[in-house]
């Protein structure tokens, strides 16, 4: 497959980056998504910023009360990182089940993140466990929470001229735990998800003080399920507490058909994630 | 001194170190000086009126050499193919276009990047019409694919026995008396047997050169019948097979979409003729998967009728089979293959009846089995529906219906003579390896806790490495090419003045190991080790007929005929060694250094010694044994093989998300002889692997109005080895004695065995619930929304 005419430039920093960033150009990072969208020809920038030789991108740093995951982190690296496993299991377990291998040691957490698919695993180990998005641009740098990051199929928040930098996922403290779980297009956790979901609690004296839930696969984008969480507070996660919870996944989702399922059994498999992402959440404490 | 016998060693293949190194010759590696590049424009709609096409844009983009239209090669005619019945495929799209994928215009340019670009600038002007998908649809004629046919039907298949009209009638009553009983049931499923696509690694590449001074065309392709294309090329533009060369150098993979005579072929040698330079054409992965065959593409239900305690009395089959919008080489032709074992292994009365129909999709042809696997499947569903309607153990009605043990060809209720088969025996083993009662108490346990454990038996039996030549005249043969008709095998063996050996032969492999398994051959007979020799294979310039790879032929049929011609090498090896060492024929004994007389191992002499002497004919002084060391042999094989064998899977569905894992995959195959156990093991591996990519995942799928909603690997997802489970091979050996090397096929059996094996067992699995059937693919959303029912 064969893209349309682009340039190609590899900046060696992050001002050389900005300044051939424009209307019509697009960062690649390690371009797993990006090229293939431009081979059929669905995409075709006038521009590639490749910052893959920008230093300084590819580290996960300890940041005190939080770690950041720098735009050239691999998901290989992300899934085996002791300080994402510790911190935000839940996002090292989406990396780890995102694509094959060869993916896994190109592609990068920010750039799945950026990229904004309906059905990436990442996003919704992000929502959970409370990423913050620092993107950066000639203009300045810009925190955007997880939340308010995935705005669309294939649409984040950041403008042309940015780049996702960095993400930062605060420190998971005592009584936190998060995890991931999906189905996959090929069954089992294979391929994209055909239905996933991330949870986040802390518990303190037996009972749920906080939580984040987010749904992947089924919607628009990958979102956070505000009400599992807000009817998970103050319970005492029993399986009762969590399925009762669960019956608010889908509040504010619009379910999408695609091949892999119609709506009604997306709309089921959502409560399934949504149910064994917490149970498993709740289990790692 | 005996021979060192090469046969049945698990040699390791020769033809892997340069293919994971990167350092295989393919098709796309071959580029002349002053090559051309190609690219079409197809058409996005499954069926449109074409008001105009505007090649001007095209015409003046960079690069671009030339554009052509159906006009431009209207003299050439339509593709060839070889069994048509109906309607072949316009070279470009003639007025309308039928599919989408269709190729309408044609750009030669400098680069490929510049035929891409100039080929989206051409501007086609469509008046889209209704689109035939649904295959019932098709069959009741309510819309017409083409206008100038009176009929989507283009013919039915019907059998049982095949050919012979009373038969037929009196299998019906018989069927219809064993329904009328009051002790018979009768149990039918009706089942999608899905159109798949089969998806090569290497994709479809053509480069063609005209060399003009000589006349002559020298085209390398990827394809598994490099002599059909020769003689494709030589009918269409008039030349005879020495201005034809076709070449398939290493072919990344086929499973039958290389089986095939394609427009781009054709397209590409024209141009380069036309324009005197060479021309290539490399499909990209997108365009192969609606403008390469696909494949399978059936409804249809299964019947079988018999007695309570697990007698069947009657099968009858009545199904159609999507052919697309034109035919290509086999199109029509595939579900007859699987009407050879309509009857399978069994001895009961078949009526078996397949209606191929036009649809506003892409053709159908082979696919890894081609018609063997939807015959395997509807046949293998329907006596295990039956097992599980009556009460008796699908292993007992199996046996039960067999037919028995023999040695000498016997003539299935569909109509055919099978050479050999054991299939009580192969089952037995199955139920014995596996540990079936074992497994059988594991998933009751299983049950018992609330879980879905299930197993799927099947068994099934083949036919492969087409012959005689007498099906020639049902179309089996590449007449309508230019060439004879005859499903012969041709083997070469020549030892060289050096005692390096070459041997030539008719194949056209696709990764099946010939390189390994003719050099076996060819060593057993004459001693010289498999290092010293070279095959040479997919080359019409070097062999003067080849039939090519598929239907599990090679071995059975080439490869006998090598063996044949390394026999007769041998023989005249010992006449010039006992010329030279003054001893008698009848004496001489061959191994790796050469020849020796039989008790007196000091009386010797070297192959080099023996070569020199066939090269140089004055060393053998008056004996009257002619100069040169080789020998040809063309091989007709009395029969077809008929390979067979039993599989079993055991699976677990999550009731939640109706997802399945395959706990255990067991298989027990007969392919008769293995000359090389190992890559009997790789087809074996490769073989279930494409069975469970059926039956779990692979679907292509066109929606309503024809559009292909699986047009990348994205949404046709393909199993990897990650995504299958481990497989528990065994064998049974019953060898054919159709050829002298006793070999039946084994590259497809895997495929045939596997895809009701995998339902059979999620449908066990299921079975507390009621699931009768769930329609491949199985995936998730099939199996959850069959548990809601
Ligand atoms: C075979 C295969 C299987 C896959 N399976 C899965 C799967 O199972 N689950 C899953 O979730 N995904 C899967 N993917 C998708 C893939 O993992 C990610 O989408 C991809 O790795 C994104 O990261 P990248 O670095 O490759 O981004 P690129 O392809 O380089 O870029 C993707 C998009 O993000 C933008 N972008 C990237 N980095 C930045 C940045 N730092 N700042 C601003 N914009 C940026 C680009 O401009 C582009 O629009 C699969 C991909 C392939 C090829």
């Amino acid at each position: 497959m064969y893209p349309r005419q682009f340039d190609y430039v590899a900046p060696g920093s992050l001002e050389e980056a900005f300044a051939a960033l424009g209307d019509d150009s697009k960062v690649m990072a390690g371009g797993m998504s990006l090229i293939p969208l431009m081979k059929m020809r669905l995409f075709s920038p006038a521009v590639i910023v490749d910052i893959a030789r920008i230093p300084g991108l590819a580290t996960i740093e300890d940041g005190g009360d939080h770690i950041s995951i720098g735009a050239l982190v691999t998901h290989g690296e992300t899934a085996s990182s002791d300080a994402v496993g510790a911190n935000a299991s839940a996002l090292a377990a989406a990396a780890s089940l995102t694509g094959d291998v060869q993916v896994r040691n190109r592609g990068t957490t920010c750039g799945a993140l950026a990229h904004a698919d309906v059905a990436a695993d990442q996003p919704a180990g992000a929502l959970a466990c409370g990423a913050v998005m620092v993107a950066q641009s000639a203009s300045g740098t810009r925190e955007i929470p997880a939340s308010e990051f995935f705005v669309d199929s294939l649409t984040s928040a950041l403008n042309a001229d940015e780049i996702l930098t960095s993400i930062r996922l605060p420190k998971t403290g005592a009584g936190e735990g998060s995890a991931y779980d999906k189905l996959g297009r090929r069954g089992g956790h294979s391929d994209y998800a055909v239905a996933g979901a991330a949870a986040w609690v802390k518990k303190s004296n037996g009972s749920i003080e906080a939580a984040r839930v987010a749904l992947t696969g089924v919607g628009t984008k990958p979102t956070l399920a505000s009400g599992v969480a807000d009817a998970l507070v103050g319970t005492d996660g029993s399986d009762a507490a969590v399925a009762a919870a669960t019956e608010h996944a889908l509040e504010g989702v619009t379910v999408l058909e695609d091949l892999y399922g119609s709506e009604e059994y997306k709309s089921h498999l959502a409560k399934v994630y949504v149910s064994r992402a917490i149970k498993q959440a709740l289990a790692s404490i | 001194m005996a021979t060192t016998s090469a046969l049945g060693g698990s040699v390791r293949r020769r033809e892997d170190p340069a293919l994971i190194q990167g350092l295989g010759q393919f098709v796309d590696d071959v580029s002349p000086v002053g090559t051309t590049h190609v690219a079409f424009a197809r058409s996005p709609f499954a069926h449109a009126k074409i008001n105009s096409i505007d090649t001007s844009a095209a015409r003046a983009a960079d690069g671009v050499v030339a554009v052509y239209t159906h006009e431009d090669v209207a003299h050439l005619g339509d593709l060839l193919a070889q069994v048509k019945v109906a309607k072949g495929r316009p070279l470009l799209a003639h007025g309308k276009v039928k599919h989408v994928g269709e190729a309408v215009a044609m750009v030669v340019a400098e680069s490929t990047y510049q035929a891409k670009d100039a080929a989206d600038l051409i501007d086609i002007d469509y008046e889209p019409l209704k689109a035939v998908i649904d295959l019932k649809e098709s069959a009741a004629d309510t819309s017409l694919v083409h206008d100038d046919l009176e009929s989507n039907v283009l013919l039915a298949w019907e059998a049982g026995p095949w050919g012979d009209e009373e038969g037929i009638a009196a299998t019906k009553q018989t069927i219809a008396d064993a329904k009328a009983r009051d002790d018979t049931v009768s149990v039918s499923v009706e089942a999608v047997n899905q159109r798949l696509m089969p998806v090569a690694i290497e994709p479809r590449s053509v480069v063609a050169e005209w060399q003009a001074g000589y006349g002559r065309f020298v085209i390398h392709s990827s394809s598994q019948i490099p002599h059909a294309l020769m003689g494709a090329v030589k009918t269409t533009f008039g030349l005879d097979a020495t201005h034809v060369q076709v070449i398939a150098p290493e072919v990344g993979g086929g499973f039958g979409v290389k089986l095939n005579i394609y427009n781009d072929e054709i397209l590409v040698a024209f141009a380069a003729k036309a324009l005197g330079r060479p021309v290539k054409w490399t499909e990209t992965r997108r365009e192969s998967t609606g403008s390469s065959t696909h494949g399978r593409g059936w409804v249809g239900t299964a019947t079988i009728t018999g007695t309570k305690d697990g007698e069947i009395l009657g099968y009858e089959l009545d199904a159609i089979a999507d052919m697309g919008a034109y035919e290509q080489n086999l199109t029509v032709a595939i579900p007859f293959l699987g009407l050879f074992v309509g009857s399978g292994q069994y001895k009961f009365s078949t009526h078996w009846k397949v209606t191929c129909v036009f649809t506003n999709k892409m053709t159908t042809d082979a696919c890894r089995g081609a018609g063997r696997p939807e015959a395997a499947y509807y046949l293998e569903r329907a006596i295990d529906a039956f097992s599980r309607e009556v009460g008796v153990d699908p292993v007992e009605v199996r046996k039960k219906n067999f037919i028995e043990k023999f040695d000498e060809a016997v003539v299935s209720p569909i109509g055919f003579a099978m050479d050999t088969g054991d299939y009580s025996t192969n089952l037995d083993k199955l139920v014995e390896v596996s540990n079936y009662e074992a497994l059988k108490a594991e998933r009751d346990a299983a049950r018992a806790e609330g879980r879905y454990v299930g197993i799927g038996i099947s068994s099934y039996c083949e036919v492969c490495g087409f012959a005689p030549t007498a099906l020639s005249e049902l179309g089996f043969s590449w007449s309508t090419y230019g060439l004879p008709a005859g499903f012969y095998g041709t083997g070469l063996v020549r030892v060289n003045p050096d005692a390096s050996v070459t041997v030539i032969t008719g194949t056209g492999p696709s990764g099946q190991g010939h390189q390994t398994a003719w050099a076996q051959l060819v060593s057993d007979r004459l001693g010289i080790p498999v290092e010293k020799i070279r095959v040479i294979h997919g080359d019409t310039g070097e062999a003067p007929m080849g039939i090519g790879t598929f239907g599990s032929r090679s071995v059975a049929v080439d490869g006998s005929a090598t063996y044949d011609a390394a026999e007769r090498v041998a023989a005249k090896a010992k006449d010039i060694a006992a010329h030279l060492l003054e001893a008698s024929a009848e004496d001489i004994e061959l191994d790796a250094e050469g020849a020796s007389v039989a008790g007196s191992p000091e009386s010797s002499v070297e192959w080099g010694e023996i070569a020199a002497a066939a090269y140089l004919p004055h060393r053998l002084g008056e004996s009257e044994i002619e100069g040169g060391l080789e020998s040809h042999v063309i091989f007709d094989p009395p029969n077809a093989t008929w390979p067979f064998g039993s599989h079993l899977a055991m699976v677990e569905v999550d009731p939640d998300t109706g997802n399945v894992d395959i706990l255990r995959y067991f298989t027990v195959d007969d392919c008769g002889n293995q000359i090389n156990p190992m890559i009997v093991a790789g087809q074996v591996h490769g073989g279930v692997t494409h069975g469970i990519g059926q039956a779990m995942l692979e679907e292509v799928v066109y929606d309503e109005d024809g559009n292909l909603l699986t047009g990348s690997l994205l949404d046709y997802p393909i199993p990897t080895a990650g995504d299958v489970p481990f497989y528990e091979l065994n064998s049974t050996v019953t060898p054919t004695n159709i050829n002298s090397i006793g070999a039946k096929g084994i590259g497809e059996a895997g495929t045939i065995g596997t895809a009701q094996t995998i339902v059979n067992a999620v449908v066990d699995a299921l079975d507390p619930l009621g699931v009768k059937h769930i329609d491949m693919p199985l995936r998730p959303k099939r199996v959850w929304a069959a548990i809601q029912e």
